[in-house]
């Protein structure tokens, strides 16, 4: 069947109809889970595993708040191999390269299905390689939290890697030795997993906030350290000096400011990226020259929105997930640095997420095609590099969403006939923003009648195609393995692309 | 005799040729998927204008546009025929 | 017109299918000092097939050849072949050199049936500086660019922040420039990271009279576009003036907010007019 996006879909499964679709249907949820007992703390792995019966066929899952740095998944994934359970299925939040021991688990057939929102590393790598026995799904953010609540994605075990625990059994992330600030990815998880391990390595006495209630926690494992706080900053946090990315960020701000987004009480968010970065620079520069104060930053932190917050540009941040350790201190301490769940961030069926409050969202691409559907989640050759995060959550919900990239990344043109992978439907993004040029959707009448006398380099996205061919000569279509080894799911539960095993050489 | 010209930066490519008892052209590309005939191409056209014949090529490609391919592969023309 | 020359070395594939992106008015594809001995064939084969071959180029082209007296310069100016080069930066350029490279390229157009190729004037030697008096005049000449780290280096001084050492030789190029009706272009500001330190060394060259600066580093480019574009202000101010002219024509001076115009203000208006049409500021 083919879907709304033109993308084959397997019969049986619901085929994406259109971003907006979810608004006909009624938000599903299975009851909160209740607990009779009280917390019981246990001091080693093993025992969890018997207490719990953890077996073959579970769902097990995971939050990546402390990214790179993360030692819960190898401890939990260690006990499965030594037990040598078979066919689980892991439901981790994301997936990043420092997780390797996962691909032993993959190719023994320990985990035979997973569920996460974004992966990358070896665990990528050997995903499309097809090692994988089950199926790949990869979820947005605020659509991983539509299915655990709806009962979709059903939880047997949820781990949660938790900073700091008190004598009850409340959490939290913004204090302990492994600090990682916010747990916004793990409040579906701790609310409807069937059962909830928080691990710790720091038990005070009480906590007077806490973002994790204890009510929903059945045992708290303490171990002798859960990560290391420094992996966080796996991404980059430093602004770029690239001066293709410095002048598509010029442009990105010049274009906010000349379309009256960047005014009072403006809403926005970017990703993390070295050119995101920048951007969230000259933005902050037109802010303090005509004395803008925004409303809301909102998403994974940086220091940089720290800093902004902290000189009263913002009134609030709204955290999902630190970003660096700034980010960290600042939601310890700031009131205004304020967590959200996964849910509130993007969950279509939340009743005023926060994405659909935003005014502009600054988004990356590995390909944008001539319908402006982009793909984050795997490269140009089909290979698993990414996936949705939060992108197809904030490009439905923000008023403007603008993608920014070279134009040509290594000889290979972004824009493409049709992308590899759809992540976000081109019916949520706006305008793409490339040194060469800038490419405004059509259906944005509104935006292409602003736009029409400005000095701006304005082209179709089909001629700023033509423009890269002509530079890099024309690219050979690249065939995938028929063999689908994963689907994109869209943040409503409707089905937006398979994901097809990689073909090997060329 | 051998002549080697380029780099392994972004963008750049490494072009060994050495003469042999035949041509062979030896490609590894990290855009190899999109753009392995037209490299080819690139290099068995510039053989041919040069009449260069019984050389072995191996390009080390990271990336390069076509003229950036072609002069270095010149380049290392000319250094194989100062090679010695 | 100039505002903004970019050095690129000719050897960087990544800075070459780059150059038509960067804000400058004119690249500069360097064959001399940013390429080692062992490299020069390999820049030059480089920079001729990106000019032959890409189908995006710079909207003013220069080349810095090699001097006149190294074995490179005669393969060097094989480029104008291609027919995509607009000016030639010279090196260590004085008197003499000058009028051999004249001599050189006259023949070499003749022969291969080329317009005649025009100069920029690389001033980076004492003998340079002491010479401008007499080979400004050259008709091949449109610009002379200070290069004052070969000028300090021949004076044996240093290099510093305020450019003391240089006022002479900025100020000799300037007044040939004017002289000349050449382009006056200031030498690049050498700490790319320090883009502070670059507005005030631009500044305070476009005080003096330089019209240009050539940068060496894309990120330098918006700061020095900047400097040598007219202000806002200017261009407002020029606009009221030209139109009071206008409206008053042959009353020879007038008055315009408090302060006589005349003739020479009249032209200074009428030059920032342009220059603001052709930099697309108004």
């Amino acid at each position: 069947m083919i879907n709304g996006v033109g993308r084959f879909i397997p019969n049986g499964m619901q085929p994406f109809v259109s971003s907006d679709n979810f608004l006909t249907k009624e938000r599903r949820l299975i009851s909160k889970k209740t607990k009779q007992s009280k917390t019981v703390f246990l001091d080693n792995i093993e025992e969890v595993f018997d207490v719990l019966g953890i077996d073959s066929n579970m769902t097990i899952s995971f939050h990546h708040h402390l990214r790179n740095g993360d030692k819960v998944i190898k401890m939990v994934s260690e006990e499965i191999e030594k037990r040598d359970i078979k066919n689980l299925h892991f439901a981790p939040s994301s997936i990043f390269p420092s997780y390797t021991k996962l691909v032993d688990l993959i190719k023994k057939g320990n985990v035979n299905e997973i569920h996460t929102n974004y992966l990358n590393g070896e665990v990528a790598k050997v995903i499309s390689q097809g090692y994988l026995k089950g199926k790949l799904v990869m979820n947005t953010h605020g659509g991983r939290a539509r299915a655990i609540e709806s009962g979709d994605l059903s939880i047997d075990v949820a781990f949660i890697a938790c900073p700091v625990v008190d004598k009850f059994g409340n959490g939290h992330g913004a204090t302990g030795k492994s600090a990682c600030g916010t747990l916004g990815y793990s409040i579906s998880d701790l609310e409807y997993a069937k059962k909830v391990v928080l691990v710790t390595d720091t038990v005070v006495e009480k906590l007077e906030n806490y973002q994790l209630d204890s009510k929903f926690v059945d045992y708290v494992l303490i171990v002798d350290s859960i990560g290391d706080r420094m992996g966080i900053v796996s991404g980059t946090t430093e602004i770029t000096k690239d001066p293709i990315g410095l002048k598509i960020a010029k442009d990105c701000a010049n274009l906010l400011n000349y379309l009256g987004l960047i005014r009072n009480d403006f809403s926005m968010q970017t990703g993390a990226g070295k050119t995101s970065l920048a951007v969230v620079k000259y933005v902050e520069e037109i802010m303090k020259k005509n004395h803008i104060i925004g409303s809301f930053a909102s998403g994974g932190i940086t220091k940089a929105y720290v800093g902004m917050l902290e000189a009263g540009l913002f009134k609030q941040l709204y955290d999902v997930q630190c970003f660096d350790l700034e980010a960290v201190s600042s939601f310890a301490k700031n009131k205004n640095h304020i967590a959200m769940t996964a849910s509130e961030y993007g969950n279509p069926f939340e009743k005023e997420p926060i994405c659909d409050k935003l005014d502009f969202v600054i988004l990356g691409a590995t390909e944008i095609d001539l319908d402006f559907n982009v793909n984050v989640t795997t490269d140009s050759m089909g290979n698993l590099i990414g996936g949705s995060g939060g992108h197809a959550d904030i490009a439905y919900g923000s008023n403007v969403t603008i993608i920014i990239s070279p134009l040509i990344k290594s000889r290979i043109p972004i824009i493409k006939e049709k992308v590899m992978t759809v992540t976000t439907p081109g019916s949520d993004v706006d305008i793409l923003i490339t040194e060469r040029g800038i490419a405004i959707n059509p259906k944005r009448t509104d935006l292409h009648e602003k736009l029409a006398n400005s000095q701006f380099p304005i082209f179709e996205i089909a001629e700023l195609l033509e423009i890269s061919h002509k530079i890099t000569g024309v690219p050979k279509k690249i065939e995938t393995n028929e063999q689908i080894i994963g689907y994109v799911e869209y943040r409503d539960g409707t089905y937006l692309d398979c994901i097809r095993k990689v073909k090997n050489g060329y | 005799m051998k002549g080697i010209a380029g780099s392994k930066e972004s963008n750049d490519c490494l072009i060994t040729i050495e003469t042999s008892k035949k041509t062979t052209i030896e490609i590894n590309s990290i855009v190899g998927q999109f753009f392995y005939d037209q490299i080819l191409k690139t290099v068995e056209d510039t053989l041919k204008e040069q009449n260069i014949e019984n050389v072995s090529v191996i390009v080390e490609d990271k990336g390069a546009l076509d003229y950036t391919i072609k002069s270095r592969l010149l380049t290392a023309i000319e250094r194989m025929k100062e090679d010695v | 017109m100039f505002r903004s020359l970019l050095f690129i070395p000719g050897n960087n594939p990544s800075m070459l299918q780059n150059a038509d992106v960067f804000l400058a008015d004119a690249i500069i594809f360097d064959l001399e000092d940013a390429i080692s001995i062992n490299e020069k064939n390999n820049a030059r084969n480089l920079v001729k097939n990106y000019l032959l071959t890409s189908s995006v180029l710079p909207k003013q082209i220069i080349l810095r050849v090699n001097s006149i007296n190294t074995e490179w310069f005669k393969k060097d100016i094989e480029l104008l072949k291609t027919n995509k080069i607009n000016y030639l930066l010279i090196p260590k350029t004085d008197k003499s050199s000058l009028l051999n490279i004249e001599e050189y390229l006259s023949a070499f157009e003749k022969e291969n049936k080329l317009v005649e190729t025009k100069i920029i004037a690389l001033v980076e030697t004492a003998r340079g500086v002491n010479d401008l008096p007499l080979f400004a005049e050259n008709k091949r000449l449109i610009a002379l660019l200070l290069g004052a780290e070969d000028l300090a280096s021949d004076l044996q001084i240093k290099r510093t922040e305020t450019g003391e050492e240089i006022f002479y030789a900025r100020s000799k190029i300037i007044y040939a420039a004017v002289d000349h009706n050449l382009i006056a272009i200031d030498t690049p500001y050498t700490n790319i990271n320090n883009l502070e330190g670059l507005l005030k060394d631009a500044t305070y060259a476009a005080n003096l009279g330089m019209k240009a600066k050539a940068c060496i580093h894309p990120n330098q480019l918006e700061v020095v576009n900047k400097v040598f574009s007219p202000s806002e202000q200017e261009i407002k101010w020029a606009k009221e003036v030209i139109k009071i002219s206008l409206e008053k024509p042959g009353s020879g001076a007038f008055q315009f907010q408090g302060k006589m115009i005349d003739k020479p203000i009249l032209d200074r208006a009428e030059k920032i007019l342009v220059k603001a049409k052709h930099f697309n500021l108004m």
